[in-house]
């Protein structure tokens, strides 16, 4: 019961850093209508950034993260306004091709300019230190991985509840044409609306940097991210939260019971399994198309 | 809506233009003309670009294949590192410890790897844009993971290919085994072009068109769209074969996801939905692949960018330019010209046609 729980409690860490990039892509693709390939890199080179800011030119932390978590902001607005927004005739093939262009960019210029080599990266909080709940262990990372994604998911959800932007951002995801006309800049939103998505993914990647920094670091949680959206629907904050977490529980139930040396593709069946099931993910109204 | 300026200028006036695999005179003439190239080709050049001409070879068998999946039926694929894994392991499997003969081998991996396929194609009758994108995502990755813990393909450590034998014909050269691929690489094409012509070809261009409406004319959405899953792994599986020895030796890492992206960029950069395109395109990018795995020996430029790369980047990490190069590839063609070489070659012949107007 004690493993049970212990795996149980590092699949929710896991499937906390998975959350992350699951709203990131769920944000966007409800603003763009493309599954965003580049979530994981508009979180890579902030990462690097914030790394160089530390160990090269020893900034504090409470400087350096911040000014990560700003250049994050507007790597994501810079992307969208750049290269996104100009594609013309867009179908989702196209954007789903231009996103694989940006992502193999910036991977691509992330590997160029600081190698191969692994490192890791300076952080408040050690890796090893663990805090002990009953007879649970969880690492002190975990548990502020954990408490950050909370308070992240509470903010969007008090963002988009509450102030105008976020309004104003839900307006134009549902029908766009009639927020253009409320008055509501949609292209702008559009673009904040990455910005945000680039930030979310940002802290994502700030808390995995300290175990590992390496260019294909944001490669796995990205992809489960996606899972997890996928499972949840890929349209919804909630769901993708929920298929997240189902993600990261169920990949480290099947790691610790069953075997561990397939526990990276569980994601992947889990996918299948629920599209088979309910096309459009658990928590999206099945799409209709109407003739 | 994407081809319109094709259809405005290949203007058809009965079925048998339609039905034509060559359309004119002067195609044939140039075809032949490359036939006579292909076949010169090894006794004049060096060795090391008939392995780059057995390697862009590869490509075009693999991307024709997936153009007929995403050019023509609309499907996006993004796992086809997965089936040429497959093609790739099961050719060598089948003749190393089943003693199959290697041209019976090929096409019986293609048949694994088309069944797969058609499996793949199932749930995929169901799901389309991100949906679709993940789940052959999550195909492509799986199979390499379960590829690479199999005992019977060497697990992590891969595999070498056994030696080549046709009949009394021992290949061991590049030059030798350039004549038995491109022989297969020009018939799989005329096979594509072929399908695309006929009513299954048909079939594909309206389910990418409109389903809905496709299927209300009588076109059976299920068998077609798994059978262009199916055709195209067929055409990654034997890609994948011919490849496993090309290389004479295959790991499990080799088959990673971004060869499935470099697939995708092929077809795109060549042009959705047509033959000739994903055939310039797989030259190309196959072409350009190799050079820029060896960049820093590129004359001038090399040297410039090592130089760029000590004082402000990394030497280690100098090959990744190569990913930056693919990508603002993909970027301008998608934003500047969705159709790719193919709408490039659709403009130049439009302007010179209707010249001086």
């Amino acid at each position: 019961m004690v493993d049970f729980l212990q795996m149980v409690l590092s699949g929710i860490a896991v499937g906390s850093s998975y959350a992350l990039m699951g709203l990131g892509m769920v944000l966007i693709y409800k603003a763009s209508k493309v599954p965003n390939f580049v979530q994981g890199e508009m979180a890579l080179l902030p990462v690097f950034i914030s790394f160089m800011l530390l160990s090269t030119y020893k900034i504090p932390y409470y400087i350096a993260f911040p000014a990560t978590l700003i250049f994050a902001f507007f790597l994501g607005c810079f992307l969208e306004f750049a290269i996104l927004r100009r594609a013309k005739a867009p179908n989702i093939l196209g954007l789903i091709i231009i996103t694989i262009g940006m992502e193999m960019m910036l991977l691509g210029f992330v590997s160029w300019k600081f190698g191969a080599s692994q490192r890791a990266m300076p952080f408040p909080i050690s890796s090893y230190d663990s805090i002990m709940i009953g007879d649970i262990f969880i690492s002190s990372l975990d548990m502020l991985t954990l408490v950050v994604a909370l308070v992240i998911m509470l903010g969007l959800f008090l963002f988009f509840r509450f102030s105008k932007m976020g309004v104003a951002m839900k307006a134009t995801q549902m029908n766009e044409n009639a927020a253009a006309l409320m008055g509501i800049k949609t292209k702008q939103i559009r673009m904040v609306t990455w910005g945000i998505s680039a930030m979310v993914g940002a802290v994502a990647g700030l808390l995995i940097a300290p175990v590992l920094v390496e260019p294909y670091m944001m490669w796995d949680p990205m992809l489960k991210g996606f899972a997890g959206a996928v499972v949840g629907g890929m349209t919804s904050l909630p769901g993708a939260v929920f298929g997240a977490y189902i993600v990261g529980i169920t990949e480290h139930l099947f790691g610790g019971y069953i075997s561990i040396e397939f526990k990276s593709v569980v994601a992947f069946v889990i996918i299948v399994i629920v599209l088979c099931i309910k096309p459009s993910g658990l928590f999206a109204r099945h799409y209709v198309k109407k003739v | 809506m994407l081809l319109q300026e094709n259809v405005l200028m290949d203007m058809k006036r009965d079925y048998y233009e339609d039905v034509q695999i060559f359309t004119s005179g002067t195609i044939v003439f140039w075809l032949g003309a490359l036939m006579l190239l292909l076949t010169l080709f090894p006794f004049i050049a060096k060795n090391y670009y008939i392995y780059v001409a057995n390697y862009m070879a590869i490509n075009v068998i693999v991307v024709v294949g997936l153009n007929l999946l995403v050019g023509y039926t609309g499907q996006i694929s993004m796992g086809h590192a997965g089936f040429f894994a497959i093609g790739a392991y099961g050719t060598i499997a089948l003749m190393t410890h089943a003693h199959f003969p290697f041209l019976l081998a090929l096409p019986c991996a293609g048949i694994v790897a088309a069944l797969l396929g058609f499996l793949l194609g199932l749930p995929a009758l169901r799901l389309d844009g991100p949906y679709l994108a993940i789940a052959t995502l999550g195909f492509g990755i799986t199979a390499t993971q379960i590829i690479g813990k199999i005992k019977l393909f060497g697990e992590r450590q891969g595999l070498h290919a056994p030696k080549l034998t046709i009949g009394p014909w021992h290949i061991q050269t590049d030059k030798d085994f350039y004549f038995i691929l491109i022989p297969i690489t020009i018939f799989m094409v005329l096979i594509a072009r072929n399908i695309v012509k006929t009513k299954v070809g048909r079939a594909f261009i309206a389910i990418r068109d409109a389903d809905i409406a496709a299927s209300t004319m009588g076109v059976n959405l299920t068998f077609y769209k798994t059978l262009a899953f199916a055709v195209s792994a067929f055409y990654a599986a034997v890609g994948g074969g011919l490849y496993a020895f090309v290389l004479r030796f295959i790991e499990p890492e080799l088959f990673s996801m971004f060869m499935s992206i470099m697939f995708l960029t092929m077809v795109v950069v060549g042009g959705l939905g047509s033959i000739m395109g994903s055939v310039t395109g797989a030259c190309l990018l196959a072409f350009l692949d190799l050079q820029l795995r060896n960049i820093l020996e590129i004359p001038y430029f090399g040297e410039w960018i090592k130089a760029l790369s000590e004082s402000y980047f990394s030497l280690t990490g100098v090959s990744n330019i190569q990913l930056i190069i693919f990508g603002l590839i993909l970027i301008i063609i998608m934003l500047f010209e969705p159709l790719g070489i193919f709408g490039i070659w659709i403009r130049f012949k439009k302007y010179w046609m209707t010249w001086p107007f």
